[in-house]
């Protein structure tokens, strides 16, 4: 656990970064800290492992204050991943991993085996680990320095804009591999971002700070969603908001599920016709996982080949969320969305309607604005 | 060019290359010692900065043989005393030096900086570890240029009679003899050039980490 | 310290006023054929991008050339062909100018090539012909760079002139080189005093004009950035 207490911090120059802030961030939950440019959140984390030390209030980690403890000492039990990883360009990157173990009295050896299977972890090739810093792509430099500060096994990580200097497709994809990733290890983590999709993708819980670096709201993203505290938070965090909220509301069965039928790659003109409803079939292989819809009137007398299949469809799984089913109806060009096991086999699906319906019959999703 | 001439001198020629040597590596590395402590307040204070980067100007400025004939006014010694000539070079090394060491530390990416300090890294830790390491292509830069002026600068000494390679100049001048200057000039050259080479292996050799680009 | 306060020392044709000028002749007469040389050629190839390589192979031959061994082998080649007192004037300038010109080139080749290229197209898109944006933009933006030059080479001359005493050139070098066939220790003392407050002024002189014409538009750096301003000094190497 790591506690604010009524912590101030003003710098030389009289700007107030982070007033009176009060916070808890649970053991074994990831924390998440959005807000406004300059709003002070860089200015609260590194308050944390005392890179910058707060003008008054304590900080607790785990109940203890940590102004009474030697600060490097400190900074060895907290892993830190910034912005653009700040690796050591002199250093290959395995011996980037094995910084902290060995910093923390563990031989060279050890170190490195534990390092090289950090790397893979993370998602790299082990190739990878005698290569040099500018040998990657900045995604991979950021997977580098998660893997550093997960090192030392350290039971809380702080992290600052961690996904933020990539391109849109490698943020998702490493976003999705810390949230798997962090299912495992469980670390308590304070992460900073000025993305409010990120913070709600990613966060237990998500504390929305102001300019001024006052606290605005502490909540679970979809407590955030549907009530947010002020005008300001509710502005921060969009106007589809009330769309987004489908994102944290289990389907649990709520929206009936329609039998599909389908056909395989191969199949006949005719017999695709027989199965279509309406213009449009679909196509699963040979474990029902769904490939795509085609339209029987394209085959013309020949057989069905991949080049008919549209792929535009997104499959939703059934454990998903309304947001992700109603996506999967939308996204179809059929207007049924496949829903699919936790294998991927095709369950069946749905249509817009049906979830439109049990979204209205769902309690609590009245109260959103 | 007188061959035979340079046979009968060889041992002569060899003894004096050998002070010549003595009297420009070891400059180098005391040069080098004091410039990496001074260079390291220089940079971790603005006011420091400034002071050491005027004084270290203003001794740059202060022509060698000038440099040479004062310096036993200071230390006591005896005006053939090669001591001289090495506290003379010493304080150009470290004149160039401190600056460059400054500025190498400088050259340390600030997030580098910061990742050392936040993984627990004390500050002279981060120094040894993480920022002398880096900032070695700078240094040695730095260093190289120093090597190869000196080489230079030593050969001056000869005006006072000190012997190294320079001696051969005077010797020449006043026999009117071309031989021995155009041998000496050669050395040093020869004698830089090595010099510039040992530090670039060197320079390779600490910093395996940086991309392979043509260097000019 | 004796000799530098004795009266008889400051008068005549050997006095010290007569060095201090003797040697500021040469130095400037140096500076100004060197200047003349080096500053267009080095404009001409920070322009036209045309030999290069001469800019880097001239700074590192240069500087490992012993000075004193080219002088003397320039006397020695030279002072033949001329009577008298030329005889060593003319191969001491000549040596003296190839030890300023590499400061100077290299120092004004960088300069034209530091400045902003988006700098010298918005130029271009405004409609400058080429000789203008030299004159408006690359060669204002690149003077301190040139000045500091000029400022490694006059020290390299004014250092190198002292040595120049041993091949009889005039100056203050002489009371150095007399005083050391002599064994007039405090001849020396006062030659290398005198020598290192000439060169320290003209050093501070050159730094304070450099400060005065450069736009201020180019020196509002912090330190980091401070060497567009004021480069590390070209190592002299007398
Ligand atoms: N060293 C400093 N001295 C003075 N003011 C500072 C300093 N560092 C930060 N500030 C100011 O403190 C405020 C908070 O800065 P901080 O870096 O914590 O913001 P942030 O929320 O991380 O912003 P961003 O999203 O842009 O990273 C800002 O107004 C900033 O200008
Ligand atoms: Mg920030």
């Amino acid at each position: 656990m790591i506690k604010f207490e009524n912590v101030t911090k003003a710098y030389p120059d009289g700007t107030v970064a982070v007033d009176g802030l009060n916070l808890e961030a649970p053991t074994g939950k990831l924390t998440i800290l959005v807000g406004p440019s300059g709003c002070g959140k860089t200015t609260s984390l590194r308050m944390i492992n005392r890179l910058i030390e707060p003008t008054s209030g304590t900080i607790y980690l785990d109940d203890q204050p940590t102004s009474g403890m030697d600060a490097a000492l400190l900074r060895r039990r907290i892993g830190y991943v910034i912005q653009h990883a700040g690796l050591f360009p002199h250093r290959t990157i395995v011996d980037n991993v094995a910084t902290m173990p060995i910093l923390l009295g563990e031989s060279r050896q050890k170190a490195r085996t534990k390092a090289l299977e950090l790397i893979e972890r993370v998602g790299l090739p082990a190739s990878f680990a005698k290569r040099y810093p500018w040998q990657l792509s900045g995604g991979q430099q950021q997977r580098v320095g998660v893997a550093r500060a997960l090192a030392s096994d350290p039971a809380f990580m702080l992290m600052d804009e961690p996904f933020s200097a990539v391109d849109p497709v490698v943020r998702g994809q490493l976003q999705d591999e810390f949230l798997r990733l962090q299912s495992e290890i469980g670390k308590t983590i304070i992460m900073v971002t000025h993305d409010i999709d990120e913070a709600l993708k990613l966060g237990d819980q998500v504390a929305v700070m102001r300019v001024g670096g006052k606290l605005a709201q502490m909540a679970s993203p979809s407590e955030l969603l549907t009530s947010p505290a002020d005008e300001f938070v509710a502005d921060f965090v969009g106007r589809d908001r009330g769309y987004r909220s489908l994102g944290f509301t289990k389907t649990a069965g709520a929206v009936a599920i329609g039998e599909e039928a389908v056909v395989q790659l191969g199949a006949s003109a005719e017999e695709a016709r027989a199965k279509a409803t309406g213009a449009w079939v679909l196509v699963v292989d040979g474990s029902r996982k769904p490939l795509g819809w085609a339209q029987p009137e394209q085959i013309a007398g020949g057989e069905l080949k991949r080049e008919h299949l549209n792929l535009s469809g997104i499959a939703a799984a059934a454990s998903g969320t309304m947001r992700q089913l109603l996506d999967a109806a939308l996204s179809s060009p059929s207007r049924r969305g496949v829903v699919v096991n936790e294998h991927g086999e095709l369950i069946g699906t749905v249509t817009a309607t049906d979830v439109v319906k049990a979204i209205e019959a769902e309690p609590h999703l009245e109260t959103a604005r | 060019m007188n061959i035979e001439w340079l046979g009968r001198q060889f041992d002569t020629i060899v003894f004096l290359l050998g002070w010549h040597v003595l009297l420009t590596v070891i400059p180098l590395i005391l040069g080098l010692l004091i410039a990496l402590p001074l260079g390291w307040w220089a940079h971790r204070s603005r006011r420091i900065y400034p002071l050491l980067v005027g004084v270290a100007g203003l001794l740059y400025t202060v022509p060698s043989l000038a440099l040479f004939v004062l310096l036993p006014l200071v230390l006591g010694t005896k005006i053939l005393d090669p001591l001289n000539i090495v506290a003379a070079l010493t304080i150009y090394t470290v004149a160039l030096l401190v600056r460059v060491v400054a500025d190498a530390l400088e050259s340390v990416p600030e997030d580098t900086v910061q990742a050392a300090k936040a993984m627990g890294y004390r500050s002279w830790q981060s120094l040894l570890k993480v920022e002398l390491p880096v900032g070695v292509p700078v240094i040695s830069a730095g260093l190289r240029v120093a090597a190869v002026s000196n080489v230079s600068l030593v050969s001056v000494a000869a005006l006072l009679g000190i012997p190294q390679l320079g001696s051969l100049f005077t010797q020449g001048f006043q026999l009117r003899f071309f031989t021995p200057i155009i041998a000496g000039i050669l050395l040093c050259v020869i004698l830089a050039m090595i010099l510039d080479g040992l530090i670039i292996l060197l320079n390779r050799w600490l910093t395996p980490w940086t991309p392979k680009v043509v260097a000019s | 310290m004796n000799y530098l306060f004795d009266p008889r020392h400051w008068t005549g044709a050997d006095g010290i006023p007569t060095l201090i000028g003797e040697h500021l002749l040469y130095s400037l007469i140096a500076l100004a054929i060197a200047a003349v040389i080096a500053v267009p050629l080095g404009i001409y190839i920070g322009v036209t991008g045309k030999g290069v390589f001469l800019i880097a192979g001239l700074a590192n031959a240069l500087r490992a050339l012993p000075s004193v061994g080219l002088l003397i082998l320039l006397v020695l080649l030279i002072s033949p062909a001329f009577p008298s007192k030329m005889g060593y004037i003319l191969p001491s300038l000549i040596v003296l100018v190839l030890l300023a010109v590499p400061p100077i080139l290299t120092n004004t080749y960088a300069g034209v090539r530091a400045v902003d290229a988006a700098a010298v197209d918005a130029a271009r898109g405004m409609g400058f012909r080429t000789m203008k944006i030299l004159t408006d933009v690359q060669l204002p933006c690149s003077l301190p760079l040139v000045l500091s030059g000029v400022r490694s080479a006059l020290l390299q001359i004014i250092s190198t002139a002292t040595i120049a005493a041993y091949i009889s050139l005039g100056g203050l070098g002489r009371l150095l080189i007399d005083g050391k066939a002599q064994n007039d220790y405090s001849q020396m003392v006062a030659g290398a005093v005198l020598v290192a407050l000439l060169a320290l002024f003209f050093d501070q002189l050159l730094a304070f004009i450099t400060r005065r014409v450069v736009s201020p538009g180019l020196t509002r750096r912090t330190i980091k950035s401070a060497s567009i301003a004021e480069p590390a000094k070209t190592p002299v190497t007398v």
